[in-house]
């Protein structure tokens, strides 16, 4: 990313934040800044750059904001806009940075959960709607809708942008939550032809370093960040040269990227000293688990069925049941997978192609060729991405002699 | 919501249609769509190039040609009818659809309520 863009990207949520945090406008204050920013890219060019570009914008953005409150002769409004000023300094809360608050707000529980992705995007990161609705999947015009609404509810049930000590540990969690969202937006997405394509992957990464900086204490941000670096590194060796999808256990792993690698078992190991165990750093540590394997080349499953094992008990997502069922079947063999994944009780699964490939393996397994025939061409049939596709439709021409697509469940796909 | 899902596709992808791994890809395709409970129905459609007739009345006077009603780049290729809770699900089964690998599109339009 570029640094200007960089610095820009910084800069944005904590002056939409320290603008909001009073009128609880959202919309308000983005025009306001939009306008300050606008104002920027002609006058600095001419004035030269101001001493603190913040400041200045900060300065700039607010007599938007008032003008636009005198204009609406909402006396009240403007005058508690000025006297923000005041009461901010004088605050020292526990919000160290306001793009903090800001997250905190996007992950507030009367927000609608699948709107906190999207929002957070855009009042953070300043992200326009149809860059998230394209990268989200999502029609540009509905996007555009459900952040106003969401916007509107900020406004009108005047959401605290404050939160109260008790709950930011759950409200932690639903900001995190949030951030793998985008994250997992990329990397299903992983045919890495043009950036724009990559979906959210640098923009979750990125404020999954904002949350392991501005909360220090809390391990799960941490274990988000490891996870999401654990998956970047493998970016690069899960495309062949044709663009053909590679799984985990026939990926090399002098591909994978070792700094990344290496930053994230170490921040694991931070997490681990907290000690406070959570779903995400213990997703983190498959990930860690399936590293060591494919280096030692002699992978733990014992090791992996447990810890999938107290993962569903923590977060019984349709995803990580499969992947339970998956790894069960390795210490336990395959009929016992495949129990698992009919005990799933769901309706979810009829198009979540994991389960679909999951099923067909382990029929393939238990010599079910029929069966397993029928159950790929419904993972095939589910498959998003065209390697992914390919790479399905040889598993089931080879139909009799299993090998693993347990490995592209592992891999997120 | 129930949607009509046309698939349009460019003369490359009509050409493709031969090829065995579109084919099984495709055949896979419609088998997940209809046994997810999400396509009514639907039909892949001869090359419009070669095998569309079209009729229309011009002030009056019947005109029936060979070939489409509009030359364009990309011709339908084919459509399914869907019903989904909503748009975003919709996307979801046009980003599956092998065509869209080929260059193809997928446009989703909300059907009509019924009048009946």
């Amino acid at each position: 990313m570029h640094p200007a863009e960089l610095a820009a990207r910084a800069s944005y949520g904590r002056l939409l934040s320290i603008l909001a945090v009073r009128t609880h406008d959202l919309a308000g204050a983005e025009d306001a800044l939009a306008d300050a920013f606008l104002a920027a890219v002609t006058q600095w060019p001419r004035d030269g750059v101001p001493q603190s570009p913040e400041a200045w914008l900060l300065t700039a953005a607010r007599r938007k904001l008032c003008d636009g409150a005198r204009r609406r002769r909402t006396r009240d409004e403007k005058h508690v806009l000025l006297q923000a000023d005041v009461d901010y300094a004088a605050e020292g809360d526990f919000f160290s940075d306001e793009r903090l608050r800001l997250l905190f707000v996007c992950a507030h529980p009367e927000i609608d959960a699948s709107v906190r992705t999207p929002l957070m995007l855009q009042t953070v990161l300043g992200l326009d709607a149809a860059r998230i609705a394209t990268a989200l999947r999502v029609a540009p015009k509905t996007m555009g809708q459900r952040l106003w609404r969401a916007k509107t509810k900020i406004r009108s049930a005047r959401i605290s942008f404050d939160v109260a000590v008790e709950a930011l540990p759950e409200r932690a969690f639903a900001v995190l939550e949030a951030i793998y969202a985008a994250y997992g937006s990329g990397w299903e997405d992983v045919a890495g032809q043009a950036t724009a394509s990559r979906g959210l992957t640098e923009e979750a990464i990125w404020l999954a370093r904002l949350m392991v900086q501005l909360l220090p204490e809390e391990p799960e941000a941490r274990g988000l960040l490891a996870l999401m670096l654990y998956a970047e590194a493998r970016t690069n060796a899960r495309r062949g040269e044709d663009g053909a999808y590679i799984p985990l256990s026939e990926q090399d792993p002098s591909r994978w990227d070792p700094n990344r690698i290496a930053e994230a078992e170490a921040l694991l190991a931070e997490a681990a000293r907290i000690g406070r165990m959570g779903p995400l750093q213990l997703e983190a540590a498959i990930q860690s688990a399936h590293v060591d394997a494919r280096r030692s080349g002699s992978p733990d499953d014992r090791a992996l069925s447990l810890l999938y094992g107290v993962l569903v008990q923590m977060t019984p997502t349709l995803g990580v049941l499969v992947a339970h069922a998956v790894a069960l079947s390795r210490t336990e063999g395959p009929a016992c997978g495949l129990d698992r994944l009919d005990a799933i009780e769901s309706t979810a699964q009829a198009d979540y192609q994991p389960y679909w490939s999951a099923r067909a393996y382990l029929l393939d397994r238990l010599g079910r060729i029929d069966d397993a025939r029928e159950a790929y061409d419904r993972a095939i049939g589910l498959a998003e991405e065209d390697g992914v596709r390919r790479w399905l439709l040889a598993k089931k021409r080879a139909l009799g002699g299993a090998t693993s697509p347990s490995d592209a469940i592992r891999d997120g796909v | 919501m129930r949607y009509a899902m046309l698939i349009y596709e460019t003369e490359a992808g009509v050409k493709d249609r031969g090829d065995p791994e579109y084919q099984a890809a495709y055949k896979a395709y419609i088998k997940a769509i209809y046994d997810a409970g999400v396509a009514f129905a639907g039909s892949g459609l001869e090359d419009a190039a070669t095998t569309a007739t079209t009729f229309r009345l011009i002030a009056g006077k019947r005109q029936i040609e060979d070939g489409p009603f509009a030359d364009t780049k990309e011709q339908l290729a084919g459509f399914l009818l869907i019903d989904v809770p909503d748009l975003d699900k919709a996307l979801e089964w046009a980003a599956r659809c092998p065509s869209t690998t080929r260059g193809g599109i997928v446009e989703l339009r909300p059907a009509l309520e019924q009048l009946t």
